[in-house]
């Protein structure tokens, strides 16, 4: 797996980002345009996931804690009955 | 009746599965018009590939858009071609797609093309150094010369273009005895006797009654179609026939049908309607019907389906021209081109055009076929009557390598570079599709495309490969469709093995790390 994370496999992939965007044509000025441009969207993108998902995170945790409590406060007697009869 | 004969069994297109060889000649010892194994395909643009091409094409044309408002307010100096200030208020002249391609796609891959080259374009080349430092719009010459960068982009199929050996010694010869102008038209006084004797060789290299030589490639096709069909004819040209054929077809003033690329049924269905329904108005029969096919597709690399055209020509009684510019001594076991490759008669084809350029190492066009054709044109075509007849030492070198092909000369040494280029594509073409690259085109042909597809890769691969001396043609559009862009090799007898395997082995590499 040493191959997969060497620099130069990543160097590699970064090339054929490079070609396909065709930011290998552009001029500096406009690598730095379209870089710049492409890391705000990335940037936006993890900001909106981090923000869903860390809600819809938080409210699932909250709920799967309300039920456990819930199982914690029915005595232990009712329940091993409940198993007995059914 | 074609579909049950021709197509059922011949054609490997797109990823059909390969019928096993025990299996193939079954089938054609069966009595079909194929002799031997039809290998074609055109693999289909993979999604993700066609995804990301146009993905690439996006990007670029916002920026060529950016780009545009920079120049039109000013920010940017404009160094491409506007109009003057007084005509600003008239119909704009470069606002259409060919120039927006033009200015802002075109310009920055520009340097793979046009490269100046200074030696002799034989199995290796030298070429000029040119740096532009100001991207692409002005190049300068640094003085320094590349020397021995492996040829893979020029027409040299037979390995001709030499500059010693018999061919150049003969030429040297004539151009001591003759001079290298002729200082007139075939028809006033340029018709020398070098003429008549390569015409008479050229005849009985094809098989074909008579024969005339013209002095450029181009001109024998747009000024010759001219002068054989006219209004009232008909003529069938295929899909991607070369701009000198639609040009003569154009000229010419004949309506044109166009036919898929190498689609048999295609054809038989404008034949057909052609002959049952006639001229548009007036449903009178045509005049003449005139097929337009060419040998080897140059673009793509396949052949054409030589015995079935001949089959359809014979069925509706129509004419064929048939243009064999890159498979004149590239294809067929004595080197005659595509109806040796098939094993048919030359008589059956109509008109046999072909260049000089591509095999003999030579410039200029013939055209072959029966006497009365032949005469006919010599006082007819545009191009005997107003064009300079070709130049002595041309006509000498094309007289040596045809001698030479045909084995005249008393060596073995044609016969030998024609079975050369054979091997060399088989190998070629099987080594590149052993290592995953799209290949277009026929098994035999040697004009391999490689797909590139996407824009960036165009102008990458060219300089890469360039890096490593090994100068290659890319091709993108118009040439091609716009996300069908190719890199262009053509193979030639005088490559060694190695040089192959170099340049298989490079190939590899631009497309892995070009940055």
């Amino acid at each position: 797996m040493d191959v997969k994370n060497s620099p130069r496999y990543l160097y590699w992939l970064f090339c054929q980002f490079e070609l396909i965007t065709c930011s290998y044509l552009m001029e500096p000025w406009e690598k730095v345009l379209f870089y710049s441009f492409n890391l705000a969207m990335l940037g936006l993108l993890l900001y909106t996931t981090y923000v869903c998902v860390a809600f819809q995170a938080s409210s699932a945790f909250q709920f799967t804690c309300a039920r456990v409590s819930i199982e914690n406060k029915t005595p232990k007697n009712v329940k091993i009955q409940s198993l007995l009869f059914s | 009746w074609l579909n049950s004969a021709g197509s059922s069994f011949c054609s490997v297109v797109g990823d059909a599965e390969h019928i096993p060889d025990h299996r193939i000649n079954h089938i054609i010892h069966n009595g079909g018009l194929y002799k031997r194994p039809f290998n074609e395909a055109f693999e289909e643009t993979p999604m993700l590939v066609a995804v990301l091409t146009y993905v690439g094409y996006g990007v670029l044309t916002l920026f060529g858009y950016l780009r545009d408002f920079m120049r039109q307010w000013k920010i940017e100096k404009c160094q491409n071609a506007t109009e003057r200030e007084e005509q600003k208020d008239f119909v704009p002249l470069y606002q259409d797609f060919e120039n927006f391609y033009n200015r802002n796609l075109y310009m920055r891959i520009r340097d793979s093309w046009n490269r100046p080259i200074c030696s002799v374009p034989g199995a290796k080349v030298d070429m000029m150094e040119r740096v532009s430092h100001d991207y692409n719009w002005t190049f300068t010459y640094t003085g320094r010369v590349i020397k021995d960068i492996i040829n893979m982009g020029s027409y040299n199929y037979l390995g001709f273009a030499q500059k010693t050996g018999p061919c150049q010694e003969a030429a040297a010869k004539v151009l001591s005895q003759y001079g290298a102008g002729v200082c007139s038209t075939r028809q006033e006084m340029g018709n020398l006797d070098k003429h008549e004797e390569l015409e008479k060789l050229v005849a009985r290299f094809l098989g074909v009654e008579s024969a005339m030589a013209y002095g450029m490639g181009f001109a024998t096709n747009s000024m010759n179609i001219p002068a054989l069909v006219g209004k009232g004819c008909l003529i069938l040209s295929d899909e991607l026939n070369h701009a000198s054929l639609v040009l003569g077809a154009r000229l010419s003033g004949a309506t044109i049908r166009i036919f898929k690329h190498n689609n048999m049924q295609s054809l038989e269905k404008l034949l057909k309607d052609a002959i049952v329904h006639g001229q548009p108005r007036t449903r009178r029969p045509w005049k003449k019907i005139l097929i337009l096919v060419e040998g080897i597709y140059s673009m793509e690399g396949s052949i054409v389906r030589l015995p079935e055209v001949i089959a359809l020509k014979k069925k509706y009684k129509s004419y064929l021209y048939l243009d064999e510019a890159h498979s004149i001594g590239a294809l067929g076991p004595s080197g005659r081109g595509v109806v040796d490759y098939f094993g048919l008669n030359p008589e059956d084809v109509d008109v046999m055009m072909g260049t000089f350029t591509k095999s003999f190492g030579a410039a200029g066009g013939y055209i072959g076929g029966k006497k009365e054709l032949i005469d006919y044109l010599r006082t007819y075509s545009h191009s005997a009557a107003y064009a300079t007849s070709m130049s002595p030492p041309v006509v000498e070198q094309i007289i040596t390598s045809v001698k030479c092909i045909m084995g005249e000369d008393g060596t073995t040494i044609g016969r030998a570079r024609v079975q050369q280029l054979a091997e060399n594509t088989r190998y070629f073409r099987r080594r590149l599709k052993e290592m995953g690259f799209i290949i277009y085109g026929n098994e035999d042909s040697p004009v391999v495309p490689l797909m590139l597809y996407m824009p960036a890769k165009i102008g990458a691969f060219g300089r890469e490969m360039l890096k490593r001396n090994i100068g290659v043609v890319v091709v993108g559009f118009p040439a091609t469709p716009i996300i069908e862009s190719r890199a262009r090799f053509c193979l030639s007898a005088a490559h060694t093995k190695e040089m192959l395997d170099t340049v298989s082995l490079s190939s590899c590499l631009p497309s892995a790390h070009a940055c």
